[in-house]
C-alpha cells in the first residue's frame, strides 16, 4: 500500500476545506443554529415528542445529525467535481494511488468534515439549552457510520455529475428530501402509517434516530437495528463506489 | 482505475524492459471513432523522441494511455518494463507527464502543489530539497507561496514542468509544452528539457512546432488518423524530402493563371509570391521560368531551399490523406 500517498491525499483534501472554512465549517454550523431559533421558538410550547424532552432538545440532535450528512455529502462531491471540472484530477489519477488509497482518502477527509461541523452544532447548541449526552459511543458510532455512508454517495454524485447543476440536483432531489424526511423534526410515530411505513426504508431515518439514541437512551427503533441498517447501506454504498473508481467510471475515458 | 491484483503480475519481456517506453499493437475506440489503430513504437532509454501528428491523430490519447488517463481496448504499454496496467505503480513512478492544458489546483499555493504531488508518489520531507531547486531552477521561488490561480500563464506552465519532475521521473512526456508560450519563455523551456535530456532523462515530446522537433529530437514518430506513418532519426526523415527543392518566385505582377505544368507543383501562392516544390530531378529550373514567362510572368525574384521537416511532415501527411 502507497501509505504516504493516502495520508497525503487525505492531508491535502482536509488542507481544502480547512482552507475555505468560513463557508465549509462556519457556515453550516449558523445555518443548524437558524433552523433550531425558528423551529425551537415556534413550536417549544406545542409539542413534545419524548416524555420529558423539551422540543428544542429533541431538535438538537437531528440538526446536529442532518449537519454531519450534508456535509460529509458535500465535502467528497465538491471537491471531485471541481477537480473533475477544472481538470486537475489527472494530477492524482496519474500518480502510484490505488483506487482504495483514492477511496479511503476522500471518505476520511469527509467523515472530519462532518464530524466537526456536527460537534460545532452541538457545541453552539448548547449555548441555548443543556443537552446532556446519554452515550458517546453511540453518538460517535452512528456520526461516523453515517458520514462516511455519506461521503461515498458524494463521490457516486462527483463521478455521475458532468457540471455543478447536476450536481446540485442530486443533493436538492435525493440527499434533501431523504434527510428531511428522516425524522429530524419530528418523530415517526407522529406521522400517518403509510408515512411511518415508508420512513423504515429510508437509511437516513435510522441514521438521525440512532444518533439521537446516543442523546436520550430513547428512539423510535432499537439502536442495535439502526446501527445494523446503516452498516448495511455503508457497505453496500462502499461496494458501489469501489467499483465504479475501479473502473474509472467518468475520470479515466 | 487500473485493475490492479486482478491478473497476475507477467514479468517484462527481456525487450520490453530494454525500452524507456514500450508500446505493442494498442488500439483505442471512442464510441465509432478507431482514434489508435494499432500502434508499435519502443523508445529507446535517454532518447530524446519526438512524437508529431495533426490535431485529432491520436497523440494525446497514446499519451493518455501510457500515463493511465484511459485505457486502451488491445495491445500493451510498458515504461522501463512495467506494464502500465498490470504494474501500474512502478509504471507511473517511471513516468513524469506535463499536461497540454493549463490545469491547476487553485486552492494551493505553488510549494504545496509540489509538496503534495510528491507525497501521492510516496515521498516526505526528504524530498523538499529537491523540490527547492526544481522552484530555481525554473524561476518560480519568489512565487512559492503565490496562490496558483494568481500566476501567469507562462508560470502556470512552468509549474506544470515542476509538478511531472518532482518524483524524479527517468521518463518525461512533455505534451506540447510551448503552446501559447512567449518566446523568451519557449527558449527557457528548451534549455531546461536539454538539460533533462543531458542528465540521462528520457524526454518525449509532441509539439505543433516543427521547428522545435527539429531543433531538439532525434528521432521522431509521425501520427495520423489513429497510425504511425513514418518513424525515423530527424536526419532520416529530412532526407525523404531530398528529392524535392522548394523553388520560390516573385513576379511584378500576382499570376493569375498558371501554366497546366505546374499547377501540381505549387506549395503556396501569397500575392506576387509563387512557392513550388519540385522534383530535383525530373523537373529544372529553366523549364519552369520558361513557361511562366510564356504565360506572361515577368519574374522579379527568384530563389530556392531545402525542404525543412515541416515540409517532410506537410507532404507525409497529405499522402495518407489521398484515396
Amino acid at each position: 500500500m502507497n501509505l504516504r500517498g493516502f495520508y497525503t491525499l487525505l492531508y491535502k483534501e482536509l488542507l481544502r476545506f480547512y482552507k475555505v472554512g468560513f463557508q465549509t465549517l462556519l457556515a453550516p454550523v449558523l445555518t443548524a443554529l437558524l433552523y433550531l431559533l425558528v423551529f425551537g421558538h415556534v413550536l417549544e410550547e406545542h409539542v413534545q415528542v419524548f416524555p420529558g424532552v423539551r422540543y428544542t432538545a429533541f431538535l438538537i440532535p437531528g440538526l446536529t445529525m442532518m449537519a454531519v450528512l450534508q456535509n460529509a455529502f458535500a465535502n467528497s462531491s465538491s471537491s471531485l467535481i471541481q477537480s473533475k471540472i477544472t481538470g486537475n484530477l489527472i494530477f492524482v489519477l496519474m500518480t502510484p494511488l490505488s483506487h482504495v488509497e483514492f477511496f479511503l482518502a476522500f471518505v476520511l477527509a469527509a467523515v472530519v468534515r462532518g464530524v466537526v461541523v456536527g460537534a460545532g452544532v452541538y457545541i453552539a447548541a448548547l449555548a441555548f439549552i443543556p443537552l446532556p449526552i446519554h452515550s458517546v459511543p453511540v453518538l460517535l458510532m452512528f456520526a461516523v457510520l453515517a458520514s462516511a455512508a455519506l461521503a461515498t454517495l458524494g463521490i457516486i454524485a462527483g463521478l455521475w455529475a458532468d457540471k455543478f447543476d447536476q450536481l446540485a440536483g442530486f443533493q436538492n432531489f435525493i440527499i434533501m428530501p431523504l434527510t428531511f424526511l428522516s425524522g429530524v423534526f419530528y418523530s415517526i410515530h407522529s406521522l400517518p402509517v403509510f408515512w411511518q411505513t415508508l420512513s423504515h426504508f429510508n437509511p437516513f431515518f435510522y441514521m438521525i434516530d440512532g444518533f439521537r439514541y446516543g442523546f436520550f437512551g430513547v428512539s423510535d427503533v432499537s439502536p442495535l437495528r439502526g446501527f445494523a441498517v446503516v452498516l448495511l447501506a455503508l457497505t453496500l454504498l462502499s461496494a458501489l463506489t469501489l467499483e465504479l473508481l475501479r473502473r474509472g467510471y467518468k475520470i479515466r475515458s | 482505475m487500473p485493475r490492479e491484483g486482478r491478473s497476475p503480475k507477467r514479468p517484462p519481456s527481456v525487450n520490453e524492459a530494454s525500452f524507456a517506453v514500450a508500446i505493442r499493437g494498442v488500439h483505442k475506440r471512442y464510441r465509432s471513432v478507431h482514434a489508435l489503430k494499432g500502434i508499435d513504437l519502443d523508445i529507446q532509454r535517454g532518447e530524446f523522441f519526438g512524437l508529431l501528428g495533426p490535431n485529432g491523430a491520436g497523440k494525446s490519447t497514446l499519451i493518455n494511455i501510457l500515463a493511465g488517463l484511459a485505457r486502451m481496448d488491445a495491445g500493451s504499454v510498458a515504461v522501463l518494463g512495467h506494464d502500465v496496467v498490470r504494474d501500474y505503480r512502478a509504471a507511473r513512478r517511471a513516468l513524469g507527464v506535463v499536461p497540454q492544458e493549463l490545469v491547476y489546483d487553485p486552492f494551493f499555493s505553488v510549494r504545496e502543489v509540489l509538496r503534495l504531488q510528491a507525497g501521492y508518489f510516496g515521498l516526505g520531507r526528504e524530498n523538499n530539497a529537491w523540490v527547492e531547486e526544481l522552484l530555481q531552477a525554473l524561476m518560480l521561488t519568489d512565487k512559492a507561496e503565490a496562490n496558483m490561480r494568481s500566476l501567469s500563464g507562462g508560470m502556470k506552465r512552468r509549474v506544470l514542468v515542476a509538478q511531472a519532475l518532482v518524483h524524479r521521473p527517468p521518463v518525461v512526456v512533455l505534451d506540447e509544452p510551448t503552446a501559447g508560450v512567449d518566446v523568451e519563455l519557449r527558449r527557457s523551456l528548451w534549455q531546461f528539457i536539454q538539460r533533462l535530456h543531458g542528465e540521462g532523462h528520457t524526454i518525449v515530446l509532441t509539439t505543433h512546432y516543427l521547428e522545435e522537433a527539429e531543433a531538439l529530437c532525434e528521432r521522431i514518430a509521425i501520427l495520423d488518423r489513429g497510425e504511425v506513418i513514418a518513424l525515423d532519426s530527424k536526419q532520416g526523415l529530412l532526407a525523404r524530402g531530398l528529392d524535392s527543392v522548394m523553388f520560390t518566385v516573385r513576379t511584378e505582377n500576382p499570376l493569375t493563371q498558371l501554366p497546366a505544368t505546374l499547377e501540381n507543383k505549387v506549395k503556396q501562392r501569397r500575392g506576387n509570391e509563387l512557392v513550388l516544390q519540385l522534383h530535383r530531378r525530373n523537373d529544372t529550373i529553366a523549364d519552369v521560368v520558361d513557361a511562366l514567362r510564356a504565360h506572361g510572368a515577368v519574374i522579379t525574384d527568384l530563389h530556392t531551399e531545402k525542404p525543412d521537416l515541416e515540409d517532410v511532415f506537410l507532404e507525409l501527411t497529405r499522402k495518407e490523406r489521398r484515396p
